[in-house]
């Protein structure tokens, strides 16, 4: 470590406590509390990184958040590795590595800093304009943009770190612990308030636990240490949370915020395992109180992005609160006293400080006077026009501005200085309070956007609120808590305060130099190196909007968001277009105010917990007999059961062969169910299916289709008329929760004089279907007592019965045209029942099933599957369905849409059934279908939307939707694939059984 | 995120509710009498207001009941919840 860039020792700094880091893959040293920044400082360290466009050199810009420049990758080729991390904000901890971005081979040799060089030919909007011919290239061009561009490197690997979610509820929220933030929270916790105090530092005090003591009094005591005092209270407060490391990233509606806690960033790697590492907050506030502080600005002049270039203020922090020189030979350069403070400060500490360059003509406060007192060289009324220095500054050219501030006179004065502390002002924080909704207005005497119409019970207080002076900052911060809390008094309304008030102001948005604009490089958002060159430029070329101007130059749309530079970027438009700053109005500021990871956001819901499943009662036997699964909705359903190293294709296959054969099983249990009661339940159900329900016999099952209110098919399953005002409905899997909600929607609001009451009892049974010629004999087996005649249980009908005194539902009901029974238990016996089945089965090989083979055989049936061979474009009409639908019903959910003139369209996509010429050819669902293959353009008549391989046929079917496809029986269409084209014949859709003969077998 | 004030359980987070679209449009008695764009106009014809804007919303998470908001939609701030078959504000 090159120890004379410490300066005396801080007490935010441990000197004792050495830690060592990599940087680039070097060995550096620095102390617990650095910073990466601050340590890399202290090492003279000044370039980290190259800019995103012209790959130029860039240093540590500022002490916080807002850093544009240093952003870095940390713990590179280890899981934990993190791309744009602001060097600034990391805290060192022993083994720490990280590494710059942007460059290649190294930061110090770079090839893309050719771009530098050809940058006259880089101007905004040059990838739209230069990559836009011809268009067929495109892709050549994209991966070499692709390579040049990018912001570090995404982790390859899981990340091994555990994040959190949490709740709070409070009274009174405090965003910022500078000094307005922590008054506010003492004085609100004190007074009753459930009060939680944020800041994204681990110190509270912000700035003022560093101020100058000489310039900043209270109650005639340095400011800074009558805040510690203040700090030290804080935390004997009960109703008072204080959350450091923590930045708010969000600000919505009705006081709801989201913050970021960090907890173990800062630790070392054996101290981080195990432990929660950010943890996400939702914050809903009855109060809140915006103390978010302000941003210094940096000035736009040429090259004013080199390496060494600093804020002002962040020269400052790093003496004071890190004890870390920035320079050897320093500069100012400033339009306002903030520099003075700056200066003060390093020529105090011993720090050499050569001269001050401020554009302003002259300044009479106690500040600037203590600095005139010291000797350092004051250059009023001058601005610097260039600055040199490759990888560090070496050296700035100053000139005299003219009256007018346009041009620079007289001669050029070169002064020689490793660090230029650049100070343009102050900037409020007011994202937070835009995010939230609020409207600003332009304070014309300081330059900035200030909170004028909050939208939700909130304020913001200090200089997030335009006042930057100590005593105006701390009176009206009294004023104001007292209205906004209903208080009295607050403990500090009597204590006396001294501050320094600024006497002179000048802005000007982008310095003149002498050379012509167009041969300098005025940076104004240094991330995406946009100049105030390509501002102009995008004025010329004739956009007007600052949102229109902000993508076509990029300004503000890199990771900090243009926090620096935004500002500058209206000011130049609002002087180069001629409009007053107040009526450009700013870019939308979004959330997150600092990225968040997307470990932060999921927080516990990833793996398993991403999109929680839900399992059947028979979910361990599927298991246990290697099924693979399927996921249906939210749930995992039995898909295949393969044997023997089967495919899924051979399993399948006999799976679907067993059950026309023998006898198959399925677990049904995920179809939603929905218990109907009530007097009007039969008027209930005439009202959502097309079909009629009145005359349904008790005991007896229908199957129904219900519409959407614009005729299309919504969902369809089998209905159970249980007893005289009780039904059971029965839904499609994926369909279950929308049905109910449908139902409920349209009892509440359309029909509320219906007496009837629902029900979801999905979970609460289990279902198992046991099909096939066989399936009668099993079902004698496990209810003996039960009689299985055609004359006592016909198809299309229930039964109550009992299983081991188990009270069950049996319908004898059929999806997939063979004689079946779907038998309904108590879901906690549904293993136990499901196991019975399977072992009355075992003389008849009985075959469990999945949904493959079940689709396999409704296909062969030509059943609809909802969702599948519908997409919401399809009336019953459309699927040759008409039988089902009603016409003697006045009216159903749907069905005037079914008379519209566009829904009798005849030539609309009908479903047909699809037979290849060649046997052996399955179809890939989805194909497009076409009857002519010269055409061109070529006609698309529809798709496929169903298609497999019929072991119990021999030969492909599939289902189909055709344009005008009803009036196409035995006409040849075309299927036209990447390498081949199939000849197909439209058909009936009911390939097997057409007359149902089977369900009665 | 709003707060909403759910007129059977009180104030409960916006994440157990569903909206519901454009309120008091009530389904027609007698489909039949009507013509294709008088079927329309109820079927597919919203409005989509920058204002004060008469909403359905459902208690998805919570009772499952729906009911009325006026809300204005150009800051989100909830006016009024009240419960179906109430007459709408005249506001």
């Amino acid at each position: 470590m090159s120890a004379n860039l410490r300066v005396k020792s801080s007490e935010y700094i441990d000197e004792t406590h050495r830690v060592s880091f990599k940087f680039n893959g070097k060995t550096y040293y620095g102390f617990k509390g650095d910073t990466l920044a601050s340590a890399l400082l202290a090492n003279d360290v000044h370039l980290v990184g190259r800019s995103f466009k012209y790959h130029r050199p860039r240093g540590i810009m500022t002490a916080g958040s807002e850093e544009p420049n240093a952003i870095v990758q940390v713990n590179d080729n280890t899981n934990r590795t993190e791309p744009n991390v602001r060097a600034t904000e990391v805290e060192i901890y022993e083994g720490l590595e990280a590494s710059s971005q942007n460059c290649w081979p190294n930061v110090n040799f770079d090839i893309g800093g050719i771009n530098n060089l050809i940058s006259p030919f880089l101007p905004a909007g040059f990838y739209y304009k230069t990559f836009m011919w011809p268009a067929s290239f495109w892709e050549k061009y994209e991966f070499f943009i692709r390579h040049s561009a990018g912001l570090g490197k995404s982790p390859t690997e899981k990340d091994p770190d555990i994040y959190d979610h949490r709740n709070i509820h409070c009274d009174v929220l405090v965003v910022g612990a500078g000094i307005s933030g922590i008054l506010a929270a003492k004085n609100a916790a004190k007074n009753n308030f459930k009060t939680l105090l944020i800041d994204e530092k681990n110190e509270l005090g912000g700035a003022t636990i560093y101020q100058d003591k000489e310039f900043n009094k209270i109650n005639n005591q340095g400011s800074s240490d009558w805040i510690k005092k203040e700090i030290n209270e804080l935390k004997n407060i009960s109703n008072l949370e204080i959350k450091t490391r923590t930045s708010v990233a969000a600000y919505h509606g009705y006081n709801y915020l989201l913050a970021r806690e960090n907890l173990t960033d800062h630790l070392e790697k054996k101290n981080k395992n195990n432990k929660v590492r950010q943890r996400l907050l939702k914050i809903r506030a009855k109060k809140v109180i915006l103390a978010t502080g302000a941003l210094e600005r940096p000035l736009v002049f040429n090259n004013n992005d080199r390496p060494g270039i600093i804020l002002s203020t962040a020269v400052k922090k790093y003496a004071d609160y890190f004890g870390v020189k920035c320079g050897e030979k320093n500069v100012f350069f400033t339009n306002n006293d903030s520099a003075y403070e700056s200066a003060l400060c390093l020529h105090n500490k011993g720090i050499k400080v050569d001269a001050i360059v401020d554009i302003r003509d002259n300044s009479n406060s106690k500040i600037v006077k203590a600095v005139e007192q010291t000797g350092i060289k004051i250059y009023w009324s001058h601005t610097v026009v260039d600055t040199n220095g490759y990888r560090r500054l070496d050296n700035i050219s100053i000139m005299r501005l003219s009256n007018d501030g346009m041009t620079v006179t007289g001669k050029r004065i070169n002064i020689s200085c490793d660090c230029l502390g650049v100070a343009g002002g102050w900037t409020p924080a007011v994202h937070l309070f835009t995010q939230s909704g609020g409207k600003l207005k332009f304070d014309e005497d300081n330059n900035v956007f200030l909170p004028n119409k909050y939208p939700s019970d909130q304020i913001s207080v200090g200089s997030c609120n335009g006042n930057f002076n100590l005593k105006e900052i701390i009176n009206e911060l009294s004023i104001k808590l007292k209205e906004f809390l209903k208080i009295d008094q607050t403990d500090f309304d009597n204590i006396a305060i001294e501050s320094e008030e600024e006497t002179s102001k000048r802005n000007i948005w982008l310095l003149p130099s002498d050379k012509a604009i167009g041969k300098t490089k005025p940076f104004v958002d240094y991330q995406n190196d946009a100049t105030a060159k390509d501002i102009k430029l995008a004025l010329r070329e004739g956009f007007r909007s600052i949102e229109h101007v902000k993508r076509y130059t990029t300004t503000g749309m890199g990771t900090d968001q243009g926090k620096l530079g935004n500002m500058h970027a209206l000011g130049i438009i609002s002087d180069t277009a001629g409009v007053k700053m107040g009526e450009l109005g700013t870019t939308t500021f979004r959330p997150p105010y600092t990225p968040l990871t997307f470990g932060t956001i999921v927080g516990r819901s990833v793996g398993e917990f991403f999109d929680i499943f839900r399992r059947t009662a028979m979910n361990h036997w599927h298991i246990e007999n290697k099924a693979e699964f399927e996921n249906v909705g939210q749930w995992k359903r039995g898909w295949y059961y393969p044997i023997n190293g089967e495919t899924m294709h051979q399993a399948v296959q006999r799976e679907s062969k067993a059950a026309r054969e023998s006898a198959g099983i399925l677990d049904a249990s995920t179809l939603g169910k929905i218990d109907i009661q009530g007097s009007d339940a039969s008027e209930f159900l005439n009202r959502v299916y097309t079909n009629a329900w009145s005359k349904l016999a008790i005991g007896k099952c229908r199957y129904g289709l219900m519409l959407n209110e614009d005729g299309m098919v919504y969902d369809d399953g089998v209905t159970t008329r249980l007893g005289e005002n009780h039904y059971l409905m029965t839904t499609t899997t994926g369909g279950a929760a929308n049905v109910l909600g449908k139902l409920e929607d349209y009892l509440q609001t359309e029909w509320p004089e219906l007496d009837v009451y629902l029900t979801s009892v999905t979970d609460h049974y289990a279902t198992a279907s046991v099909c096939g010629p066989n399936s009668k004999k099993i079902l004698k087996k496990i209810i003996p007592d039960l009689d299985l005649s055609d004359e006592n249980f016909p198809h299309m009908s229930f039964k109550e019965v009992k299983i081991n005194n188990i009270k069950c539902r049996v319908m004898r009901i059929s999806f997939t045209g063979e004689h079946s029974y779907e038998i309904n238990i108590q879901a906690s016996f549904g293993k136990a029942l499901w196991e019975k089945c399977i072992e009355a089965g075992k003389e008849f090989n009985i075959t469990p099933y999945g949904t493959e083979t079940m689709h396999l055989l409704r296909a062969e049936k030509g059943f609809i599957i909802v969702g599948q061979d519908t997409d919401g474009t399809m009336t019953p009409i459309d699927l040759q369905m008409d039988w089902i639908v009603s016409k003697k019903k006045y009216d159903f959910i749907g069905k005037r849409s079914l008379y519209r003139s566009d829904t009798m369209r005849e030539d609309r996509k009908q479903l047909v059934g699809l037979l290849t010429d060649d046997p052996n050819i399955i179809l890939e669902e989805g194909a497009q279908i076409v009857s002519e293959l010269k055409q061109n353009p070529i006609q698309m008549l529809g798709h496929v939307t169903s298609s497999y391989f019929s072991p119990n046929l021999n030969k492909s079917i599939a289902l189909a939707v055709v344009r005008g496809g009803k009036d196409m029986m035995g006409k040849k269409l075309f299927i036209p694939m990447e390498d081949k084209t199939i000849s197909v014949t439209v058909a009936n859709p009911v390939f097997f059984d057409e007359e149902n003969k089977r369900l009665n077998a | 995120m709003f707060v909403i004030n759910c007129p059977y359980c009180g104030e409960r987070d916006q994440q157990e509710f569903k909206a519901g679209g454009e309120a008091h449009i009530e389904r027609p008695k007698q489909p039949t009498e009507l013509s294709d764009d008088e079927w329309a106009e109820y079927l597919f014809m919203r409005k989509n207001i920058k204002g004060v804007q008469f909403e359905r919303w459902n208690h998805a998470h919570g009772c499952r009941k729906w009911f009325n908001m006026v809300r204005d939609t150009s800051n989100d701030e909830i006016k009024l919840v009240y419960k179906m078959g109430e007459k709408p504000p005249l506001e």
